[in-house]
């Protein structure tokens, strides 16, 4: 159990370093995050609401930074975020709870879907070594893994929505339509989905079978994969069964860590096509000199990887025997 | 023991016979060379930009929204500034963005991979935990609240942004790089001859991991190209400067698409795409390199 217990310690610290971070990055930089927002709010902000502010960054000067971090503590883990002001009167988290299943629909299940296609598409090309597959793609992907996340999606609308006007400039779902659960609305919603999805599906797909196609490349030169061949069993048995099974076990380890950039990626194609998610959301809330929605968002997204990475840490101690067998 | 002293490679002659070797890698690798050709021409391009380029870039004094022509080869924006003129000057600033985040990234990554690596026990641990933190971190949404908060603050900011948190991956990197050299014949020799542990690590260890610190550094340089465009093109940059992703920031503002000047949007997006894939080609090729198992099949699998 030594592993379970030593991803789950590392959850943990991590965790505590973003929160603790989220409490110092508005205390160490210049300028006063609560009268910036009193100023540029004025008149909207209660006297309470101000004081829930100044608790949020620091500013009491009357409290320690050790008071104030406790404080600030207990205030995220009754799940008071405080109040919005971009989209006052709405609380934080009202707002996040908006803003979160369109990102989940659209970057977790595009996400997935990468991950899969280009694990896929990196074994066969790796078993095909030197085929048409093999020597067409990786080079192809290797330049579009450089192209700016923001900028595929320009181009994306450029062509699909303003010259060949088959898709929706951008937003989840049209002006107007009500959020019903009707065959209409769904639609709808797929169609908004299809432009940025295919952007992040694009450029993030190109590392997925690169690293499985190296990875698949040395697991096929290890004596096992000569003796499977040898006991003459099918190739398609060998490439799944024997060579792709060990081969993704790095490519799990890789997705973990990459996940952060993915989610990066993805804050900038939801800014572009405007899609109501929480990476749009956080740029409004930039914007709008929203710090506290802000600061809740970062946070948001921050645990958001950590839980995907403890899942995918926990799939990967399921997979693998030696991790199972060691502990 | 003592045969590994004669086995020890040449550590310390780092400078003139690892270029030669450089120049000859890059010469036999397809990719290597495509991507330094690109990487060349931008050099040149952000060293002498008014040759290139007549206009001035941020001159206002042209009629909005022209479409390309012989006297404004890329059209002009909304605003009547030469498109032209405004990506060839924006150049400068992308590459250096790149190469200095990309060095100084690089110099952290070696500082705390390699003596994680080195040192080894508590000291490993500690520094190991410090990396996996940053490196699951989503960094993007980090820029981006620190930027909220330091707003155009200039270009050492950005770096310094851009440093902290692309070092991360090359130093894990190192790590295990460092980790697998440590106790080679000709690090023992060298603790045996009674050399101090910087030593060994700037003249022994360092120069055996030269095509990783040039991938490290590529790695760093396209992450900080990206990353810094993304940022300018979200409005938290200095939106006065001259750089590709200012020029994406203000077509979108002025909505270049559907107003007909896509140009505006197109090109300095293009070179961001071109400045790394140079640096991503590059990369690539060295992974190749240091690693010979990944290198093209030119012959027929004899089987």
């Amino acid at each position: 159990m030594t592993y379970v217990v030593r991803r789950l310690s590392f959850f943990v610290v991590t965790l505590w370093a973003c929160i603790t971070m989220n409490f110092l990055i508005p205390r160490l930089m210049p300028g006063n995050p609560a009268l910036d927002m009193m100023a540029r709010y004025q008149g909207r902000i209660s006297p309470v609401a101000y004081k829930a502010l100044e608790v949020a960054f620091g500013l009491q000067t009357h409290q320690s930074l050790p008071a104030a971090y406790v404080s600030y503590l207990g205030n995220l883990f009754t799940g008071d975020l405080g109040t919005s002001l971009t989209f006052f009167p709405d609380s934080v988290e009202s707002v996040i709870a908006s803003a979160l299943p369109w990102t989940l629909g659209l970057v977790g299940l595009t996400t997935i879907l990468a991950f899969i296609l280009g694990t896929v598409v990196g074994m066969i090309g790796a078993w095909r070594r030197g085929g048409k597959l093999d020597s067409l793609l990786p080079p192809i992907f290797i330049i579009t893994s450089a192209f700016p996340y923001f900028w595929i999606a320009l181009l994306a609308i450029l062509v699909f929505s303003i010259n060949l006007h088959w898709f929706p400039l951008g937003f989840g779902y049209s002006n107007g339509a009500h959020e019903t659960l009707t065959w209409g609305f769904v639609g709808d919603v797929l169609r908004h989905a299809i432009l940025p999805a295919l952007t992040i599906l694009v450029t993030s797909i190109g590392g997925w079978i690169l690293t499985m196609r190296n990875n698949m490349i040395t697991t096929l030169s290890e004596d096992y994969v000569s003796m499977a061949r040898a006991k003459g069993l099918s190739p398609g048995r060998i490439m799944i069964d024997y060579a792709g099974r060990n081969a993704i076990l790095p490519n799990l380890t890789g997705f973990a860590m990459s996940l952060g950039f993915v989610v990066s990626g993805a804050v900038l194609v939801e800014y572009v096509f405007s899609y109501p998610g929480v990476g749009y959301m956080l740029l409004e809330a930039v914007d709008n000199g929203d710090y506290a929605l802000m600061q809740s968002l970062f946070l948001l997204i921050t645990i958001a990887v950590l839980v995907a990475v403890l899942i995918l840490d926990f799939v990967t101690f399921a997979i693998d025997p030696r991790i199972r067998t060691q502990s | 023991m003592t045969v590994s002293v004669a086995a020890a490679p040449a550590g310390g002659r780092l400078s003139s016979g690892a270029l030669r070797n450089l120049a000859q890698a890059i010469r036999g690798n397809r990719k290597a060379t495509v991507g330094a050709a690109l990487l060349l021409l931008f050099i040149l391009i952000a060293i002498f930009p008014g040759v290139i380029a007549r206009d001035n870039p941020s001159a206002d004094i042209y009629a909005r929204a022209l479409n390309p022509s012989f006297k404004h080869l890329l059209g002009t924006t909304a605003l009547g500034q030469d498109i032209f003129a405004q990506v060839i000057y924006g150049t400068r600033q992308s590459l250096i963005i790149a190469i200095v985040a990309g060095l100084l990234a690089t110099a952290l990554s070696v500082l705390i991979g390699v003596t994680a690596g080195y040192a080894g026990g508590l000291v490993d641990n500690v520094l190991s935990l410090v990396t996996d933190i940053f490196l699951v971190i989503p960094t993007f949404p980090l820029i981006i609240v620190i930027a909220a908060y330091t707003k155009n603050a200039g270009d050492w900011v950005l770096i310094a942004v851009l440093v902290a948190t692309g070092w991360s991956y090359g130093a894990r990197q190192l790590r295990v790089q460092t980790q697998s050299l440590r106790n080679r014949d000709f690090l023992v020799a060298a603790h045996l001859r009674g050399e101090r542990n910087g030593r060994i690590i700037v003249f022994e260890i360092l120069p055996n991991m030269t095509s990783l610190l040039v991938a490290n550094f590529l790695g760093a340089a396209l992450y900080a190209v990206l990353a810094a465009a993304g940022l300018q093109f979200v409005g938290l940059g200095n939106p006065d400067i001259q750089s590709w992703g200012t020029m994406l920031y203000w077509a979108q503002n002025n909505e270049a698409l559907q107003a007909g000047m896509p140009l505006w949007a197109i090109v300095p997006g293009v070179c961001l795409a071109l400045l790394g894939a140079a640096f991503a080609l590059l990369n690539y090729a060295f992974d190749e390199m240091s690693n010979p198992a990944l290198r093209p099949v030119r012959r027929k699998r004899g089987r």
